[in-house]
């Protein structure tokens, strides 16, 4: 076990480094930030100012060792709009981005299992085909057409919720959360549930499946002989059974709800590190751009390290192979 | 764990696939049972009246809507329904130029179809021979492709393109290219679990042993017998590259302005919506999802046929 965690960890630092050589080579190809940063009335020499500042004035592979130099020690550059270290813009807006993202794992939890164990129990009822015929339309509809007609509906037609923005924030632990005021809450809910339809179409399906499978079990017909309450039978014999493929599959995509909120948090210009994403993307703001990437880039690579993880550790057939 | 089970299924899958059938053809067979389920009938009709029109849309569109003589400013933003100062009805509303939303949406449904289909064909086809050539030539050659598939496969679709996007710029071709990147690695997996079943198959040690060059025994040989899975994953993911492009160009990073994809009229539409004009982003989008569901049909009525343990 300890050789294959080594060997895991060897691999990850490696995926790291490459993508860090991939992100760099590949951002700092884009055009020259200068041209945009420096007003269209700058000199000549007030332009060479900006270059040398900002270091762009060296050779590639040394502005490349600086970069490597710098991120070792949690240095990802300062941004060219805000004049602040990269890494500290993404960390500010970074609870932001968390709290949608749980926000929208609790819907479509909370609501994807009990509708998938409805149209398990009972897969032939006008219900249970309502809830399939509603997944394949959560699997189907592109994410930000699904935000946009969340606006029109809540927003526009009815006015009941507000079209953007996050709302009003109270600080717990010296972070700002939205979820416990009620203009907070008002604005987390859209786009949170716009991020939660696909993976509450992954739920229904999942559960769905498992619920099918597991209510022909020998031991859920033995509780039932034993006369315990159909409530009880499934509440606990059938729901424990069908969590695990659930649990499992929402651990994987944890990491794309990051990626996947880069496109509501656009809809509904919510002050996140996916919106920071796009906006240094338009303003070709570079040290943003690769510090988010290395950023996300380290985010997926734990997670994808933990799930492995968690596998060899209850399936040795995991560690064999892979050794 | 879960990529050994999906290579035998595959595998499976190619193998029935390829057993040739007595009496009718196995492709007779196969179209036959298509067309016994009405959804996946209604799909594919849909479907290809979808690409005729994007086709024919010079022909049967009321305005070309990106030649500028053609528009008038007057009629920015009017609602569905309403007529132009020339006199003909806008059925679909305008945008703020005055452009023709239904012929808009004509024009858009060429660029999102086209490039949702060329660049399926590329990396299909890129995807294809890098999973064969792995699968038959094994050992480290094997070893590496996969793990630089698996490394993709770790992060979102979405985000690699955006980021290759933010490097490339704004393109049709880039996009193309993008999703070309992208999407290769779903099919060279899904052809190396095949090819790794059907190499140790009779047929190929025939083909071997009359001394037929290696890239004639992988591509002649070897690749047709790993077609059927394929088919499926590539209409599936034709679908899934006419979504990302449509919200890449939503992102602002996609298709230019110039060739506005149905993602890109959907974008534009944005600022109206909040003022109520809906019919801007509402009708391209419909389209989207017209077309991407019509082709999630046929995919999902491919995959139970071409898979032998649901037939009958």
């Amino acid at each position: 076990m300890l050789v294959y965690i080594i060997r895991r960890l060897g691999q990850s630092a490696l995926v790291i480094a490459v993508m860090a050589t991939l992100v760099f080579v590949a951002v700092y190809a884009v055009g020259n930030p200068v041209d945009i940063l420096a007003s269209p009335q700058a000199d000549q020499q007030e332009i060479e100012a900006i270059t040398r500042r900002l270091g762009l004035d060296r050779p590639l592979y040394e502005q490349y060792g600086l970069f490597v130099w710098n991120a070792l020690h949690g240095d990802l550059g300062r941004s060219f709009v805000y004049n602040e270290p990269a890494v500290q813009l993404i960390l500010k807006r970074l609870p932001a981005t968390f709290e949608l993202a749980m926000t929208a794992l609790v819907i479509a939890v909370g609501v994807g299992i009990p509708l998938g164990l409805y149209a398990g129990l009972k897969p032939n009822s006008l219900g249970g085909h309502s809830v399939m015929a509603g997944s394949i339309l959560g699997f189907s509809l592109p994410n930000f057409w699904q935000g946009l007609m969340l606006v029109l509906l809540f927003s526009v037609v009815l006015g009941w919720l507000p079209a953007g923005g996050r709302g009003q924030t109270v600080e717990i632990l010296g972070l700002p959360v939205s979820f416990l005021t009620v203009d907070g809450l008002q604005h987390l809910l859209l786009p949170a549930l716009n991020l939660a339809l696909y993976k509450m179409a992954l739920v229904i399906r999942l559960t769905r499946a498992g619920a099918r499978e597991v209510m022909l079990q020998d031991y859920v017909r033995f509780a039932r002989a034993k006369g315990l309450s159909q409530a009880r039978v499934i509440g606990v014999h059938v729901l424990k059974n069908i969590l695990i493929p659930v649990v499992t599959v929402l651990g994987l995509e944890l990491g794309s709800m990051i990626a996947f909120a880069v496109v509501t948090e656009t809809v509904f210009a919510y002050p996140g590190m996916g919106k920071l994403l796009i906006d240094s993307i338009s303003r070709l703001d570079r040290p943003v751009i690769v510090a988010y990437l290395m950023m996300t880039v380290v985010i997926f690579v734990v997670i994808n390290l933990v799930v492995d993880l968690i596998y060899a550790a209850i399936d040795p057939r995991v560690r064999l192979s892979e050794a | 764990m879960s990529d050994h089970a999906e290579t035998t299924t595959l595998a499976a899958e190619a193998a029935v696939a390829a057993t040739p059938d007595k009496g009718e053809s196995l492709l007779a067979r196969h179209v036959a049972a298509f067309f016994e389920s009405p959804l996946a009938v209604a799909g594919l009709v849909t479907l290809l009246a979808m690409v005729l029109l994007a086709l024919l849309a010079p022909f049967i569109a009321p305005q070309n809507p990106y030649d500028l003589s053609q528009l008038d400013i007057m009629d920015g933003t009017l609602a569905p329904g309403a007529k132009s100062l020339a006199g003909y009805t806008f059925w679909l509303g305008t945008d703020e130029q005055g452009r023709d939303m239904l012929s808009g949406i004509l024009y858009g449904l060429r660029i999102s179809l086209g490039v949702g289909a060329v660049s399926t064909v590329i990396a299909c086809a890129l995807g294809a021979s890098i999973g064969v050539v792995a699968a038959y030539a094994g050992g480290r050659v094997d070893t590496l492709v996969m793990r630089v598939v698996d490394l993709q496969l770790s992060f979102p679709a979405i985000l690699v393109a955006l980021v290759l996007l933010a490097v490339f710029g704004r393109g049709v071709d880039k996009v193309v290219i993008a999703l070309v990147i992208v999407q290769w690695a779903y099919y060279a997996r899904t052809v190396r679990g095949s090819a790794l079943v059907e190499r140790r198959r009779e047929y190929i040690e025939a083909a071997r042993c009359l001394a037929l060059p290696k890239n004639r025994v992988v591509f002649r040989h070897l690749l047709p017998n790993c077609l059927p899975p394929l088919i499926v994953v590539a209409t599936v993911q034709v679908a899934h590259s006419i979504a990302l492009e449509s919200t890449l160009s939503f992102l602002g990073v996609g298709v230019p302005v110039t060739e506005p994809s149905l993602g890109m009229l959907i974008a534009k539409g944005y600022d109206y919506l909040l003022s109520g004009k809906y019919w801007i982003s509402t009708f391209p989008g419909v389209a989207l999802v017209l077309a991407i569901v019509a082709i999630n049909l046929v995919g999902d009525r491919l995959r139970d046929v071409l898979n032998p343990r649901l037939s009958r």
